[in-house]
């Protein structure tokens, strides 16, 4: 198959709007209304999809990956420079420098379709995907901090600032903070579930309540495990409102401006039903109605089947990836454990040791090991915090897809009840044709009409709830790519920059173990 | 299944490294730095090890097989060995535990990872340095034993050796062996005896399961050090075990989304199986430097206690002798005063022989402790920096394209 001739890649507009990039393709289409329903228009947006992805994992398709010159520090690194700069740019690390004269990018292969000169292509799409995420993000950062005990006692709770800075006229300032609860967090998203959900669109869903948790908090308990909850649900409350803030239409919602924006919230009550056993009992009676329909959809296209099945599938097997990970996570919490013993077994021995310079020795590997401990749990904080979590994320964000496509079944069997209800009403006004009594065919037009209304009404919103729930499948997969890939990213950085202070650690320790005599 | 070692300067815990610069002239027709366990081979229940020494004078080697039991028979005739006076006062080289495969957990540590790791080579490298110690041990390299054991092309006697002398002594030693009190004539012994204590504590034979109120410093730590390692490892099962069930999630599909899924599922599968190999290297550093070198210090310790405990029951001896002489009736008091010199000899020379090795004994442990945590913190530099490499080679691809020039194609 052959793409259409490129233009000269002086005009870029027209490129753009031709080929696009495989992901940015679907947004266009979408936000100028047009409903591509049925398959995508054939090879093109295919095409730039697999070279994109081509990008990402070049080094796969090659097995001596060229050293790619590093676009050092500065502006646009790819992908990961979108969503939340501020918040990790901690993490940017200084990586050695590559020797500039990189040799072939690792570009698409030419195997694919693309005709020669496609190398300037690339790069020129990479920067129009940039651009376009940059619109994607809707330039609003949001971030949860400070997590400060207020009261004593079983009616104590958790304070966390949400801080938000954004150009977006709607907000009154351009940077602001507020303080929150965790029952606010859980608020919000019962008052967009309720208001979105039957709609077709994907809902972040909030980290779930900890009763355990909680109360060792509230009691008092300073240690680390405490610590560590705090931590995970301050993180988790984090991602939450950034997800939420990186979705167009939640981004409008009056609620969530208010939940950002108002010095104090009314106390959101009613937030059992959101507790974990509560939401997954919510999503499943959902994404039941898929299962146990009475009446077989006849689906004109089978995308919606194929990707329910594809997200049913992908859920499972995260849940199983998040079991390994969980177990990976509790060895190095292990090894941590086990390095602090050890050490003070060490600093032992050197205080019992008659040599000076083996003593002396001895007493400094002590602390390097308890320097190793410290890594060691650093490492195991990436584990979880990056890896574990994103699963644990996902997990439940597949979760609430599935709930999607649930309320879409439940719009379809809306549509086709008043469908039969229709009918019914027409044989019962045939029937008084027949029996002849003037006086009920009155009543009965007027149902009739009445449900001829309804049915239109129905199979409009089926098909308005069927187009978002595809427009929102297809951004959160988006979403979840970039999302895996950056934590992929920071978590190789976490590596990095692991193995980097591990060899200063005994580079620092070589010349006392060399002094030993 | 031959591990060939790493190209190294000197091998660990040769004798020059023990030795420092004592000269040693043993009749032993191999040189005692060149001796080498080569190959481990497991047939069923027997496991066979292969010898490989140097002739000292002229070119050529030899290559002999002997199994635990030929070690064990040359230890026994070690300690059985005649016309070696002061022989009580000799550190024994000691022989590494049998080896068992699969041993309980709780034996595991004590007879240390030698016997359990994947691999033989750091029990063969344990077993080597036994050798090695022997053969530049200047009173034990003498006995014919030894030359037999690495030269004979057939594996020597392996009749159950009576245990003799040695046992009737250790028999005897129980009765003083808890007994820190014998009050000693020399300061020299004083202070090393006490000092082995501290670190030796008053446990039996380190087969035996040891308790943490009575552990002794220098198995503690290595016990330790074992259960690093062995979280080392399960940490690198665990990636192993991500990694496989990540190429599970990869599945064929025209689906972009789907597509991308699966990418990123194989990204993660290659940084895991990365990290699985990074702990294990690391956990084979930590075996193959500190490791051998805190099984030895451990061994040692226990073989100084030893000697310790058998001088200080020459010195009961000899206080027995003495106030029986004291005490003798006139008749008998010519034999009891005889009896009281050869037992004053035997002490005098016990103590002058375990003193050159105490002294002998410190300097080495020093220099194989050295050795082990110079060569341990080297491996720790040079693995970490090659694991960084990668890591950087990954952040690198991820990043995708060069912004530069291209070339033109």
């Amino acid at each position: 198959m052959n793409p259409p001739p490129f233009p000269d890649t002086a005009e870029q507009e027209p490129v753009f709007s031709d080929m696009g990039d495989g992901e940015s393709d679907e947004g266009e289409d979408i936000f100028l209304g047009s409903s591509k329903t049925g398959a995508e228009s054939p090879s093109v947006p295919q095409l730039n999809i697999k070279a994109e992805t081509t990008d990402l994992f070049a080094e796969q398709a090659s097995s001596t990956a060229p050293t790619v010159g590093l676009g050092t520090g500065g502006s646009s690194n790819g992908v990961q420079s979108d969503d939340d700069n501020d918040l990790f740019s901690d993490a940017h690390v200084e990586l050695p420098t590559e020797n500039a004269s990189s040799s072939t990018p690792s570009g698409p292969r030419p195997a694919a379709t693309f005709i020669p000169g496609t190398a300037d292509m690339q790069t020129k799409s990479m920067e129009q995907l940039e651009e376009e995420e940059a619109k994607d993000t809707f330039d609003v950062d949001v971030a949860v901090t400070n997590p400060e005990k207020v009261g004593d006692g079983m009616h104590a709770f958790m304070a966390y600032r949400v801080s938000t800075k954004s150009t977006l006229p709607v907000f009154r300032n351009k940077e602001f903070s507020v303080k929150r609860r965790f029952s606010d967090f859980l608020g919000l998203y019962e008052k967009l579930s309720i208001k979105q959900s039957l709609q077709g669109c994907i809902i972040p869903s909030p980290p779930e309540k900890s009763v355990v948790g909680m109360t060792k908090v509230k009691v008092g308990k300073d240690d680390s495990s405490s610590v560590e909850f705090v931590e995970r649900r301050r993180a988790a409350l984090e991602r939450y409102l950034q997800r939420i803030v990186a979705h167009s239409v939640l981004l409008q919602d009056p609620d969530v401006r208010e939940f950002l924006e108002r010095e104090e919230l009314p106390r959101a009550v009613n937030t059992q039903a959101l507790s974990g056993a509560g939401f997954l009992k919510m999503i499943n009676k959902a994404s039941d109605a898929v299962n146990k329909m009475t009446i077989k959809m006849n689906e004109s296209d089978t995308w919606f089947e194929d990707k329910f099945q594809e997200v049913e599938n992908e859920e499972q097997q995260l849940r199983k990836l998040h079991i390994v990970v969980d177990s990976l996570v509790n060895h190095r919490k292990e090894l941590c454990g086990n390095t602090a013993v050890f050490a003070k077994s060490m600093a032992m021995l050197g205080n019992s040791e008659d040599n000076t310079a083996l003593s002396r020795a001895l007493s400094q590997l002590a602390e390097v090991e308890d320097k190793m401990e410290q890594l060691h749990h650093d490492q195991a904080a990436s584990d979880f915090f990056i890896l574990a979590e994103l699963l644990a994320d996902y997990v439940r964000l597949l979760g609430t897809v599935r709930g999607c496509f649930g309320q879409r079944m439940r719009a379809w069997q809306r549509w086709q009840e008043a469908q039969s209800t229709l009918q019914r009403k027409r044989e019962a006004e045939a029937k008084l044709l027949w029996a002849n009594k003037p006086d009920k065919l009155q009543q009965a037009k007027e149902d009739i009409t009445e449900w001829e209304s309804r049915v239109t009404q129905y199979e409009r919103d089926f098909d308005r709830i069927s187009v978002t729930v595809r427009k929102e499948v297809l951004q959160f997969e988006k979403e979840k790519a970039k999302d895996f890939k950056f934590q992929i990213y920071k978590y190789l950085e976490t590596m990095l920059q692991s193995q980097q202070r591990l060899i200063k650690f005994w580079e620092a320790f070589l010349p006392e173990a060399k002094a030993i005599a | 299944m031959m591990e060939e070692e790493e190209a190294e300067e000197s091998p660990p815990l040769s004798p020059s490294v023990i030795e420092g610069t004592e000269e040693v002239t043993p009749p032993l027709s191999v040189s005692p730095s060149s001796i080498r366990v080569t190959e481990a081979a497991q047939d069923g229940e027997l496991l066979t090890f292969i010898i490989v020494s140097q002739k000292l004078s002229g070119t050529g080697e030899y290559h002999v097989d002997r199994t635990y039991e030929d070690f064990d028979w040359l230890q026994q005739h070690l300690f059985s060995l005649e016309d070696v006076p002061g022989i009580q006062g000799i550190i024994f080289p000691p022989l590494p535990a049998r080896a068992q495969q699969n041993a309980p957990v709780k034996l595991v540590r004590q007879l240390g990872l030698l016997a359990t790791g994947e691999t033989w080579t750091p029990y063969c490298r344990a077993l080597e340095a036994y050798l090695q110690q022997v053969a530049g041990h200047s009173l034990l390299s003498r006995t014919q034993h030894l030359e037999t054991f690495l030269t004979s092309p057939e594996p020597p006697g392996r009749q159950k050796v009576k245990r003799g002398l040695f046992n009737r002594l250790s028999q005897a030693m129980e009765g003083i062996r808890k007994d820190g009190h014998t009050k000693d004539v020399d300061d020299f012994f004083r202070t090393e005896r006490e000092h082995n204590l501290s670190l030796t504590g008053l446990s039996r034979a380190a087969a035996e399961p040891v308790s943490l109120n009575t552990a002794p410093l220098s198995l503690l730590l290595f016990q330790r050090f074992l259960e690093v390692v062995q979280t080392e490892q399960k940490i690198a099962v665990a990636c192993g075990h991500f990694a496989a069930s990540l190429q599970l999630c990869v599945e064929a599909g025209d689906d972009p989304g789907q597509e991308t899924f699966s990418k990123m599922c194989v990204k993660i599968s290659e940084i895991m199986e990365s990290m699985k190999k990074n702990v294990q290297k690391v956990a084979e550093n930590d075996v193959t430097t500190l490791g051998l070198g805190l099984d030895l210090e451990c061994r040692y310790q226990e073989a100084e206690k030893e000697m310790l405990f058998r001088r200080t029951f020459k010195l009961v001896e000899l206080e027995t002798a003495s106030r029986n002489a004291e005490r003798a009736k006139p008749l008998k008091k010519a034999a009891m005063d005889e009896i009281k010199k050869a037992a004053e000899k035997d002490f005098d020379q016990v103590s002058v022989v375990a003193k050159q090795e105490v002294a002998r004994f410190q300097r080495a442990r020093v220099a194989v402790l050295r050795q082990a945590l110079v060569r341990w913190c080297e491996l720790q530099i040079l693995t970490a920096t090659g694991s960084a490499e990668q890591w950087n080679q990954q952040l690198l691809a991820f990043r995708g394209p060069a912004r530069g020039p291209e070339p033109s194609s």
